[in-house]
């Protein structure tokens, strides 16, 4: 057993950043756990892309898009022939769908989401934000690998300066997989997600109305951000789910967060407060959200957003 | 058309967190509990899948005495049995969870499994899918809409800025995310008839399970600590939109580096 194993996805013939973040500490921890960086994928694209973040070789099965049960198959297969003692994921959707699969067949712990990675006398060590970031757990992961999923934006994607991976094609038993996908649905082509994103400009309920998150469309477009939403404004119907930061929506914590309107409920600071810069713009002076913010501006948000949008486009055009 | 519901107990979400002494756990003094939100999801469209083909609705959770309450209220909203599993789930890990439910689902009529995208405080997302390999089935994960038809589910499934529609054969895993359906809340007649059905109670040793396999397992916490206090920054005076605009610029410019 030694060496870190990373399950580098890719999308539109790059690695995602989800997949760069988890090489660049699997290489830290194969540096102190010893054994070699090594990829699992399933496209040859990202093979020479996981070489650049020191991935020694890259195990590709050719098995198609994403679906559960044939990936981890694929995945066992390369676990076996490679024997690393730690298994990584980036916190995407396909990570955290295939990693407690994994574990539950292999009877491995696999901790979610974590923020920090050490390896500490022979022992896998995470600590991930817990209640949603009003607390943080520090676990042992124990098992032959360690499992974990990495949260997006906790570790900075290094390039190791390393050449090409060597490419070793591994073979996978055919299943029948129970489940089968029929269509995948682009609903907001071209739109951020405030998963991944590294700058987000959330309303809430001081936009008053559904039609004035525009004002919070043109902003995060113009600075080049993911657009998020206050759970109030989620319930009242004015913007999708998959917008809402905090408790029962997205725990972020991005280079940026700018909110506009947003009071500040604890559930919404427990999901944003982690955020490296915080901006917050809101008419009452007392709002919660200030607690939080490093930069407040008390004021309306109806003058000052536009206001900054423009700013920005200048900014930019120079 | 049988249906399971997994149901996790959880700390309010409005609640404040404190540390218990030992540093290990949270303290649970004075918490309110609440049915996990995303579970509410869950029960919901288990009871709709029940109201259209018929079938039982049985609801279980891993958990201390206190569990009951959790259970009692999904019988009032519509659930028509419930089993608890009794023991301090607090000392298990994901794995150890899904092993106890799997074993217990195991020995219920089901169809289809249904679980929350994860449990409101832990946040491990791990469970649901857990089980659907312990039990060798399919999993469709954040589902956000489900039609249940012979045999097969189909579920669409959230993904990053796009959705799958995904066919599951049955007996599958759903977990559900928000916006899959608006939950009801248990009417008078719920309470009162859920209040004649008897809540099953068994241990992790009447499963056929060692506690050995499921407490202090694989995954075990070390600490559970508070965020630092956040301090809030600088606050400015908005009265002049434009100068607030440019200082803002300045902000994301100078700290956050950003443009």
């Amino acid at each position: 057993m030694a060496g870190v194993l990373v399950f580098a996805e890719v999308k539109d013939g790059k690695l995602k950043r989800a997949s760069r973040e988890a090489l660049s500490i699997g290489r830290k921890l194969a540096a102190a756990a010893g054994g070699d960086l090594a990829a699992f994928a399933t496209d040859r694209a990202a093979a020479a892309d996981a070489g650049l973040y020191g991935a020694k070789k890259v195990y590709v099965a050719a098995v198609g898009p994403y679906a559960t049960e044939t990936y981890a198959a694929a995945v066992q297969q390369a676990i076996s022939q490679m024997q690393p003692s730690i298994f990584l994921l980036g916190g995407t959707s396909n990570g955290r769908d295939l990693a407690p699969r994994i574990a539950a067949r292999l009877n491995v712990g696999v901790a979610s989401d974590v923020d920090r990675l050490e390896w500490i006398d022979g022992k896998l060590r995470a600590r991930r934000p817990v209640y949603s970031g009003k607390a943080f757990a520090t676990v042992d992961v124990g098992g032959n690998p360690a499992i974990a999923t990495t949260r997006p934006n906790a570790f900075p994607p290094e390039e190791s300066g390393d050449g090409a991976a060597e490419v070793v094609d591994i073979t996978v038993p055919q299943i029948q997989a129970k489940a089968k996908l029929l269509e995948t649905r682009t609903p907001e082509a071209g739109e951020l997600t405030i998963a991944e994103a590294d700058i987000i400009v959330s309303g809430g309920r001081g936009l008053k109305e559904a039609a004035n998150f525009s004002l919070i469309r043109d902003l995060a477009h113009a600075i080049g951000g993911a657009v998020g939403a206050s759970r109030a404004t989620v319930d009242a119907g004015w913007i999708d789910h998959q917008h809402q930061v905090g408790q029962t929506g997205r725990v972020v914590s991005p280079n940026l967060y700018i909110a506009a309107g947003v009071s500040g409920a604890i559930q919404h600071l427990a999901g944003m407060s982690s955020s490296k810069h915080i901006v917050a713009i809101n008419k009452d002076p007392e709002a919660p959200i200030f607690r939080v913010a490093d930069l407040g501006v008390v004021g309306d948000l109806f003058q000052i957003v536009p206001a900054l949008t423009e700013e920005v486009k200048n900014a930019k055009a120079h | 058309m049988n249906s399971v519901v997994c149901i996790a107990q959880v700390p309010d979400t409005e609640a404040r967190i404190k540390i218990a002494a030992g540093g290990r756990r949270i303290d649970e003094a004075g918490l309110k509990f609440i049915v996990s939100p995303y579970d509410e999801f869950a029960l919901e469209e288990a009871i709709r899948v029940k109201e259209a083909k018929g079938g039982d609705v049985t609801v279980i959770s891993f958990g201390p005495d206190r569990a009951q309450q959790a259970l009692r209220e999904c019988l009032a909203r519509g659930a028509t049995q419930a089993l608890h599993i009794k023991g301090e789930v607090a000392d298990a890990d994901s794995l150890g969870i899904a092993k106890v439910l799997a074993a217990a689902i195991k020995s219920t009529p089901h169809d289809l499994v249904f679980f929350g995208k994860q449990g409101v405080g832990t946040d491990n997302s791990l469970v649901g899918p857990m089980v659907a390999e312990l039990l060798g089935y399919p999993q469709v994960n954040v589902v956000t809409h489900l039609e249940v038809g012979d045999g097969k589910a189909t579920a669409h499934r959230e993904i990053e800025g796009a959705e799958e529609i995904i066919e599951a054969a049955l007996p599958a895993v759903i977990t559900a995310q928000k916006g899959l359906n608006e939950p009801r809340y248990a009417s008078l007649k719920g309470i009162m008839a859920a209040k004649k059905i008897t809540i099953e109670t068994k241990s992790v040793a009447d499963l056929g399970l060692q506690d050995s396999d499921i407490f202090n397992q694989r995954v075990t916490t070390v600490a559970i600590e508070l965020p630092p206090e956040k301090k809030g920054g600088r606050k400015i005076d908005g009265a002049d939109p434009a100068a607030a605009a440019k200082e803002i610029l300045k902000y994301i410019r100078e700290e956050a580096k950003v443009l």
